[in-house]
């Protein structure tokens, strides 16, 4: 089974969740596809088996020895990413989107485009199984294809080791980084807390997941917090027939656990959290009429 | 009244739900109740939340779009220089079996398909990304909303439009989407000062890391804040201390701001002591990075 973790708001709890999960049962294959800050390597501190270099497009740059200033590039960039500082051209390398059309419309072949080539893609073992993890360089376009990089190698070791449990930490948001972290997997599950911002994300992440017509859970992490909210969110999903994979109070043993490198069911294996996580997944997991 | 300069101030973090919000919205009533003028801009286009916290009159919406080509195939010849030149893979063609299709989902606009074409086989045509609304709060203050269209990929030209559409003579907050990735980077790249929020765990310090590297690199300065102070460990702490790094305030872990914060309520209304604090760290980013006029 291929069960993806997102939420449309960031900080409810998805990656502890994750690890939580992926401590649960033997032989896991874990891909953290939060890849603009991922995270569980920290608990896990898998081994570096293989480092993939990620081209995350490309960005244009002006030889300015051959450059004559005509400002025709300028003109044909729709990102605004061409301007002239102090009369002279130049190409902002954070605005520009790497389309390409300067360097051909540029009657003196001054512009050429060069790789973004510092992300990379690690794969490897950890305590528990396998694990595979991106890591965007900071600034790129958090565009998905990363993710779908990750979800490929998580596919080939899955089919060289036989491992059928997989585990998708995806990232916030509901763009294309989230796209990618949900297309084709059994079951979502989103996290979502009882607050107006968590209430109102969990509507727009769930328009997504209904859209791509996939399986959708939710789990309302510290229901305590705010339990009219909670139930507030509870009617909302029942209204939309979706269904609660479960709810866990505000527990601090969370963060004890990942203070100590652990995930809470490591930590803390016969707290009460840790067997509502038991049930959850047990929930999830069940055959599905 | 000290003299306020006009001044941009991105509220960001690596990590997602650090705070960005608690911070950007309190920061916003406290100048707001402050007399100050004011814009708000939520730049978190895939899930905004500012306005949750406030009530205000709708101003205007803008539609962003993007000009994606539709393709005459009475004209096309099949020549394949468009999907040549497209860099984003929008373009499907197979010339034997005379089949050419626009991916509008993966198109980014960039109109070097238009310029490609030799045969005037490609027009253009808006499409939708998502919208901007301005809502005005106060006759002072305003909050501009970025919300990207459910399915959309990228939010970057909605976050640009609404950062534009703040303008320049007055305070203005950025509340960043999480992350490094190019919408942080669009966000930053126009701010005065950066207001880092993160928490005192493992992943909050490693997110932190992240971000500060790279405001570095982009020369904006920047201060820290610690929310949900009291949990986790003092790693956070430690790291600030040996680089230097100016922690301006921290909030406490406190269920109470977390059950106020869940109904959408400004913590600081009832927290007079929050606004004083707010208060004293704006004016200090302000008198030393707040733009001046001469």
């Amino acid at each position: 089974m291929e069960l993806a973790i997102i939420s449309g708001k960031g900080g409810t709890g998805k990656s502890s969740i994750s690890a939580a999960f992926a401590t649960l049962e033997k032989n896991v294959l874990l891909a953290d596809c939060d890849v603009d800050a991922a995270n569980l390597h920290i608990i896990f501190n898998p081994t570096h088996e293989e480092e993939e270099v990620y081209i995350a497009g490309q960005t244009a740059i002006i030889d300015y020895t051959i450059c004559t200033n005509c400002g025709i590039c300028k003109d044909y960039c729709r990102f605004d990413a061409i301007h002239f500082v102090n009369n002279r051209i130049e190409i902002s390398e954070t605005t520009c989107d790497g389309c390409q059309l300067c360097s051909r419309v540029c009657p003196c072949e001054a512009i050429t485009m060069v790789d973004n080539d510092k992300s990379r893609m690690y794969s490897g073992t950890f305590r528990n199984g396998k694990m595979v993890y991106g890591r965007l360089a900071p600034g790129e376009e958090n565009s998905g294809k990363l993710v779908n990089m990750v979800r490929a190698k998580v596919k080939a070791i899955a089919k060289s080791n036989g491992l059928n449990n997989i585990i998708i930490d995806g990232p916030p948001g509901i763009g294309c980084a989230a796209i990618s972290s949900i297309t084709g997997v059994n079951n979502v599950l989103v996290v979502t807390e009882p607050t107006l911002s968590g209430l109102h994300d969990l509507e727009r992440t769930l328009e997504l997941v209904t859209k791509f017509n996939l399986k959708a859970w939710v789990l309302i992490n510290k229901f305590d917090l705010n339990p009219d909210m909670s139930l507030q969110i509870e009617k909302r999903c029942a209204n939309l027939g979706i269904d609660i994979a479960g709810k866990l109070p505000f527990e601090p043993v969370f963060v004890d656990a990942m203070v100590n490198c652990k995930s809470v069911l490591e930590w803390a294996p016969e707290s009460a959290i840790s067997k509502e996580l038991k049930l959850i997944w047990s929930r999830i997991n069940a055959p599905q009429a | 009244m000290t003299n306020i300069k006009p001044i941009k101030i991105a509220i960001a973090s690596g990590k997602g739900g650090t705070g960005k919000t608690l911070l950007s919205t309190n920061l916003f009533y406290t100048l707001q109740k402050n007399n100050h003028e004011v814009t708000l801009v939520d730049c978190d286009a895939e899930e905004p939340n500012d306005t949750i916290f406030f009530s205000g009159t709708h101003q205007n919406t803008i539609d962003v779009t993007i000009r994606v080509p539709i393709i005459d195939e009475s004209k096309c010849t099949f020549c394949v220089k468009c999907h040549e030149y497209c860099s984003y893979k929008a373009i499907f063609i197979i010339p034997p079996s005379k089949i050419i299709k626009v991916m509008e989902d993966l198109c980014h606009g960039c109109g070097a398909c238009t310029y490609a074409c030799e045969f005037g086989a490609i027009t253009e045509k808006d499409v939708s990304l998502g919208k901007v609304n301005t809502f005005s709060i106060t006759d002072k203050t305003n909050i501009i909303e970025t919300r990207m269209r459910v399915g959309v990929y990228s939010p970057i030209p909605i976050i640009k439009r609404g950062i534009n559409e703040a303008g320049n003579n007055h305070i203005v907050l950025f509340d960043s989407p999480p992350g490094t990735s190019c919408s942080f980077i669009q966000t930053v790249n126009k701010a005065d000062y950066v207001l880092l929020v993160t928490e005192p765990t493992p992943f909050g310090l490693s997110d932190l890391k992240q971000s500060v590297e790279i405001i570095k690199t982009m020369n904006k300065p920047y201060g820290v804040v610690i929310n949900r102070a009291g949990l986790g460990d003092d790693k956070v702490h430690q790291y600030l201390k040996e680089n230097g790094i100016p922690l301006l305030l921290e909030i406490p872990f406190d269920k109470e701001i977390a059950a106020s914060y869940s109904k959408g309520e400004i913590v600081a209304e009832s927290k007079p002591e929050l606004q004083e604090q707010l208060l004293k760290i704006f004016n200090e980013i302000n008198q030393k990075y707040g733009v001046s006029n001469n």
